[in-house]
């Protein structure tokens, strides 16, 4: 293979895992669940999304042809992600979790 | 009128055509032959099934959007990633009410779900009237300003992409 | 040089993985555990996905895809359950 492509292959193999890294030291890390519930975001989108770029060349430079099924993934993860967070952003709303004190704003009764 | 009754939907015929041959993963004649009767055949027997059909006015601006949506994810994630790592980084969350004028369901879905895949902003919910999104944001200096941003960025061209369903 | 990169890059994926474990044993609040698993997933796939890349076959992306699907469903009914009592009224 292809020095160059290789040495494309490997940055954003890197790039989404530390990016997925990234997302779960804040969900380690962030203080309340409204600030946690960022965190997966960035995994979901950049994390996945570098994982899958890098597969995508990567399997297209064997010379078996374009293989572009891995886009798939990322596609149906953009659709999902959003509603799974706000299916859990709901429940978080229902069930009254503490906010951090820094918080502004508060979120209203419905 | 004609070519409306035979496609209900052309993004949808569209978009099944790109899915489907991505799932087979094989881009020869046959497997675009059959994408192409599934495309064509799933909208018409479903069509049944939609109460009102989503009008997308102008396909190729909302291409274009979608570019820019992940150029801004992109930023976004960088943004996010700096307040992460660094230790002495004082977030100030906050809860914003964010008043909409998109009508349109489709509509209304993206831009929710465009605000939640950026990180730093959650889509948390909606009020009852759909008038009014609330959003959980990481960092905010200026409400009025996050405010501003969304409804120019995101808002103002899903509008114009939808332009005939909030006449 | 992808021999070196790939190693380094599952053993960050590992890590994530850990810490994402670390918050679901912690809590404190359900939501919480919800959203550890729903990232817990995530992770999964970009692992699986690292993973088909490391031993050089298209095999895994078949189980990543099907994770995306069911762990979406899982998060879905797991958040409908605490929302209401009940998955399908």
């Amino acid at each position: 293979m292809n020095s160059w492509i290789e040495a494309l292959v490997a940055l954003f193999l890197l790039a989404g895992s530390l990016f997925a890294l990234i997302g779960a030291i804040g969900l380690y890390r962030l203080p309340d669940f409204f600030m946690r519930l960022h965190a997966p975001t960035k995994s979901t989108t950049l994390g996945v999304g570098g994982m899958v770029i890098a597969s995508l060349i990567y399997f297209s430079s064997r010379g078996d042809g374009l293989s572009l099924h891995e886009l798939l993934i990322t596609l149906f993860l953009f659709i999902t992600a959003p509603v799974s967070a706000h299916m859990l952003a709901k429940a978080a709303l229902q069930q009254k979790v503490r906010l951090s004190d820094k918080t502004h704003g508060r979120p209203w009764e419905q | 009128m004609k070519a409306r009754r035979w496609f209900p939907q052309p993004l949808l015929s569209l978009s099944l055509l790109v899915v489907w041959m991505l799932l087979a993963n094989d881009f020869s004649l046959g497997q675009c032959l059959l994408g192409a009767l599934l495309g064509w055949v799933i909208p018409l027997v479903t069509e049944v099934f939609w109460i009102n059909p989503p009008r997308v006015d102008k396909p190729f601006k909302l291409c274009l959007f979608f570019l820019r949506v992940l150029g801004d994810i992109v930023v976004a994630n960088l943004e996010v990633a700096r307040l992460i790592l660094n230790p002495k980084a004082e977030m100030r969350p906050a809860f914003v009410e964010i008043p909409i004028e998109l009508e349109d369901e489709l509509a209304l879905t993206m831009l929710a779900s465009i605000i939640s895949l950026t990180p730093g902003t959650v889509t948390a919910d909606m009020s009852d009237d759909r008038k009014t999104l609330l959003v959980h944001a990481l960092d905010v200096a200026d409400e009025a300003r996050l405010i501003r941003d969304i409804k120019t960025r995101y808002e103002a061209p899903l509008l114009e992409v939808f332009a005939c369903s909030t006449t | 040089m992808l021999d070196y990169v790939i190693p380094l890059c599952l053993a960050m994926m590992g890590l994530a993985l850990v810490l994402t474990l670390a918050r679901m044993i912690k809590g404190p609040d359900l939501p919480d555990r919800i959203l550890a698993l729903d990232t817990l997933y995530i992770n999964a796939i970009a692992l699986l996905v690292l993973f088909g890349v490391w031993l050089d076959t298209g095999l895994y992306f078949e189980a990543a895809l099907l994770i995306a699907v069911m762990g979406f469903i899982g998060t879905v009914a797991v958040a409908k359950y605490l929302l209401r009592g009940d998955i399908i009224e």
